[in-house]
């Protein structure tokens, strides 16, 4: 076991752990943002740099601090280490510049975007962006690629976590898309257009953090803010059956897997759950599902406008109170 | 003449061949190192020796070499990094061009003492005629017993193979080699582990500079005290100079550690003065990646003592009035020179040698690209010297490897030395063509 | 109609004896090497077909390989013409005239820096850093570097290799002997 204290608070975690999940078991408010890493893919994380931190302490055996920021997915804890997330202005600042770097070529065309309500990068550049960008150059494009029946690609907004390239390797059996070309020319391509046919590759829009791979099946059918989140399964043979059905009235316009508090997949759904159950005969419905994120959807999401109406009646209350 | 290692029988008629090689001492630290010495006593001279990588981190090798995990059986490799890409550094091209087998002799020693059976030279792509001759060199030290099974009747056998790359800088960062070695995209991997834990196909690995490895048969043959002689304080023995730009005399010297940069520059033994008999404006010392330092700061330190070509004396003052030896790419710059469009053409050569793979560095490097390039054309707009400075500030050190580093240092130094020229740039376009009003500027 | 996209057994015997190098089940290391061989044999760049037999001689996914060939410069892409005339760009170059010769061979050829000339005879590219420094400012043509070049240098290469018409790779110089 390891201590290791994050912004002040301190943790017991298994050996091999690393800072950012150590960061996730404290929870609150000073777990680092995670754009590449998904706890379910092996060797993810690393690239996108959001979740860098200090290392004020190395471990108690050697407390020198390490001399640069490190990226807390990739970076095991040692005995007696001291992280800094919010408490340090470097990371802050550091923070803010990603954020930067990954918007310069994105193109905002959040409106027009699916993912809107779920991306990432929308918290991301919510809570550590600038109001006004300082690129004043064309972002970059890419030629349209078809993909296939169900997955639609929009690489210009694709931030290179590498999630779906290893969510091909690791749970399909034949990965036929992957990283071409190189530096910011780099893309996610099949190169000579080729359907990504398998029965586990709907599971790589999950993964996207953003709107750069979308459901096919869900496109522009309504603002996910709109939709009902509702747990629900089936007896499947190809998976565990067990998803997340997001309904308008009793349609079923989506079926996802199942997302942990991080928006990390919990398990991944077969093809067929996803795409060709959209009646709710199909499924046995559990309830509600809770969505603890603090995207758009849980901006406006029923729980929290309650909450805020809650506040602000006793407010109110309070005021006319104090006036009298 | 200052003392010649690696360079010493350059010029011998037929060097490039096995026989001539070996008339002239060549292979005698192989015969040394297997049949009387211990590997790890041969660690130990390296340690001594003080040598450091020269291709560019300048880490203690023997340091490097002992990191190397050694679990029980599990192969180990010696990898030698011939992907000499650093714009302005050629040495390692030319070492391996005019006498092979210093490399190989190396190469064989130096596996011997870490242990490795296999070893391999992995080669940038466009130096493929070098990778003949490397081949037909390997060629005769297997004919000679020099490679193979039982090398000079001993129980240590080896094999060396080249490996050619196929254009890419990055895969001069040791991982990204290492991935590229293995059939795939030159993506530096995320550390640790080290490549002395996990490195080729996930075994122990030490990669090593060509120049690094070509100096082990004299740490050998004279031992490590003898060559910590060489050269002056923590900068042992001798380095290879890639010397280029306005000089005279463009090639590559063998120099001893502790000479002075102005004699480097202005001897008839080295660079021969400044092309035209111009003025000089600037150097870049080390590779593109290190500081640029004017012509003030680059002969004399801030204190005004005589800058030295040695690790701490290029490096005395940090990154304010001071620069780094590098891999000894020498860049010289001679008063007409535009430093903006010079650091241009180095933006550019980063942007198109950024792997992708991490954000500040895919998107930082294009940006500041962009930025110089419409100040170069003329179409700057206030405040963009600022940008830039800002830019590359949030690339470095947030980066999965040190090109970002090396993207934000030419950026950073060629602002904070010569901002006014950026200025000029920025704010009278129409008179970017007349450099002599430039030289004016340099502060 | 071009060619069919096949090695003879010549140069497989040699793709095997590269794979031979590496340990056994590493047979994905050979990937650079076996695409500098098949660039230089069918063309001079890699077609679709082409990265899909070298992913079958090497038993890997066909993605596998387009990851690389699109990630290395050295590999073409797209059809080139016989003789790739890659001007080095960056600093030293830069510093001691390559502008100039990019300019010159761009008027004498009649094309853009990207473009091949219409007799499918030359390319002119523009590239980074050759570590040919002392030798600024320089082109590479093939495996052939050409040092401190002038204009008039320049020309009686691009003569020359009208005059020989032969494409020209890396991998030339008595590629399978010495490999």
């Amino acid at each position: 076991m390891a201590k290791v204290t994050i912004d002040g608070e301190s943790i017991e975690v298994p050996d091999g752990t690393t800072i950012l999940q150590a960061a996730r078991m404290i929870g609150g408010d000073n777990v680092p943002p995670a754009m590449c890493y998904h706890s379910k893919l092996k060797t993810s994380g690393g690239y996108c740099r959001t979740c860098i931190v200090k290392v004020s302490k190395g471990s108690e055996k050697d407390p020198r601090p390490m001399p640069k920021l490190v990226p807390s997915c990739r970076t095991t804890v040692m005995d007696g280490m001291e992280v800094q997330n919010n408490t340090s202005a470097e990371v802050l600042e550091a923070r803010r510049g990603v954020v930067e770097f990954l918007l310069i070529n994105h193109p905002l065309d959040c409106p027009v975007c699916d993912q809107a309500g779920e991306c990432h990068l929308q918290d991301l550049g919510y809570e550590n962006g600038a109001a006004k960008t300082r690129y004043d150059f064309p972002r970059r494009k890419f030629n349209m690629i078809d993909i296939g029946p169900n997955i639609k690609m929009h690489m210009t907004r694709c931030i290179m976590c590498f999630r779906c390239v290893k969510t091909a390797d690791q749970i399909t059996d034949n990965r036929v898309h992957g990283m071409l070309f190189r530096g910011d020319a780099s893309e996610i391509s099949t190169y000579i257009e080729k359907a990504i046919i398998n029965d586990f590759s709907g599971n790589m829009i999950d993964v996207c953090p953003v709107g750069a791979l979308t459901d096919k099946t869900f496109r522009f059918k309504s603002r996910v803010w709109f939709t009902k989140p509702m747990d629900a399964h089936r007896d499947c043979k190809k998976c565990s059956g067990k998803v997340a059905l997001w309904e308008k009235g009793n349609e079923v316009l989506r079926v996802t897997s199942r997302k942990d508090k991080w928006g990390e997949s919990e398990e991944w759904i077969c093809n067929e759950c996803r795409f060709d159950k959209k009646d709710i005969k199909d499924w046995v419905i559990e309830g509600p599902r809770h969505i603890d994120r603090h995207s758009v959807i849980s901006l406006n999401h029923y729980e929290n406008v309650v909450a805020k109406l809650k506040i602000d009646i006793a407010k109110q209350q309070k005021q006319i109170v104090d006036k009298k | 003449m200052g003392k010649k290692i690696l360079l010493e029988h350059i010029n011998v008629p037929g060097i490039k061949s096995l026989d001539v090689y070996r008339q002239n001492g060549g292979y005698a630290s192989v015969e040394k190192a297997l049949k009387t010495m211990a590997p790890d006593v041969i660690v130990e001279e390296v340690k001594k020796s003080g040598l450091r990588g020269r291709g560019g981190a300048g880490f203690p090798t023997g340091m490097k070499w002992s990191f190397l995990a050694k679990p029980e059986g599990v192969e180990r490799y010696l990898v030698v990094n011939a992907d000499e890409s650093e714009p302005g550094t050629f040495k390692d091209r030319y070492l391996m061009e005019k006498i092979p087998h210093i490399l190989l002799e190396g190469m064989i020693t130096s596996s011997f003492a870490l242990g490795a059976k296999t070893s391999c030279i992995y080669i940038r792509g466009e130096y493929f005629y070098v990778s003949r001759i490397l081949e037909a060199a390997i060629e005769e030290a297997y004919a000679a017993g020099l490679l193979g099974k039982n090398i000079l009747g001993t129980n240590f056998s080896h094999d060396i193979f080249v490996q050619v790359g196929a254009g890419a800088y990055i895969c001069g960062e040791e991982t990204a080699l290492l991935e590229s070695l293995e059939g795939k995209r030159g993506n530096p991997r995320i550390k640790p582990p080290f490549p002395a834990v996990a490195g080729l196909y996930g075994c122990p690995t030490v990669v090593n500079n060509v120049e690094t490895i070509a100096s082990v048969p004299y740490i050998v043959m004279n031992g490590g005290d003898d060559y910590a002689k060489i050269g002056i304080g923590r900068s042992t023995g001798t380095k290879l100079i890639s010397a280029s730009g306005h000089i005279n005399k463009p090639g590559v010297y063998e120099i001893e550690m502790g000479i002075t940069v102005e004699d480097f520059i202005y001897s008839e033994e080295y660079c021969g003065g400044i092309l035209n008999g111009k003025k000089l404006k600037a150097v870049v010392a080390g590779g593109s990646s290190v500081p640029i330092l004017p012509a003030e700061l680059i002969l004399r330190t801030e204190k005004g003592e005589p800058r030295l070509m040695s690790y701490e004396s290029l490096s005395d003052g940090g990154f304010a009035t001071g620069t780094m030896l590098g891999s000894g790419g020498f860049m010289v710059y001679d008063e007409t020179t535009s430093i903006v469009k010079n650091l241009y053409t180095f933006a550019r050569f980063y942007h198109h040698e950024s792997c992708g793979q991490c954000s500040p560095c895919r998107e930082g490097t294009g940006w500041m690209e962009k930025i110089l390039h419409r100040i170069v054309e003329g179409h700057g707009k206030h405040g963009d010297t600022d940008l830039l400075w800002d830019i590359q500030r949030k690339i470095e050190g947030n980066t999965i490897c040190p090109l970002g580093d090396a993207a934000a240092w030419p950026v950073a130094s060629a602002i904070r030395h010569f901002r006014a020229e950026f200025e000029e740039y920025i704010n009278h376009p129409e008179r970017i063509k007349e450099f002599k009003h430039l030289q004016e500027l340099v502060s | 109609m071009s060619k069919e996209i096949k090695f003879n057994e010549e140069t497989i015997a040699l793709v095997n004896k590269i794979i031979k190098r590496y340990p056994e089940g590493k047979q994905k290391s050979a990937l650079l090497p076996v695409l500098h061989i098949a660039q230089a044999e069918f063309d001079g760049w890699l077609s679709p077909e082409t990265m899909e037999y070298v992913a079958s001689l090497l038993r890997i996914k066909p993605v596998e390989v387009f990851e690389v060939a699109s990630f290395y410069s050295m590999y073409n892409l797209k059809p080139v013409g016989k003789c790739i005339l890659e001007v080095c760009r960056t600093s030293s170059c830069w510093s001691r005239g390559s502008e100039d010769i990019i300019k010159h061979l761009e008027k004498k050829l009649g094309i853009k820096v990207g473009e091949t000339s219409k007799d499918g005879m030359f390319t002119i590219k523009s590239v980074e850093c050759l570590g040919s420094c002392g030798g600024a400012p320089m082109l590479q043509c093939g495996a052939s570097f050409h040092e401190n070049l002038t204009l008039d240098k320049l020309d009686n290469i691009v003569e020359n290799y009208r005059v020989e018409g032969k494409r020209k790779s890396y991998t030339d110089q008595d590629f399978k002997n010495t490999l």
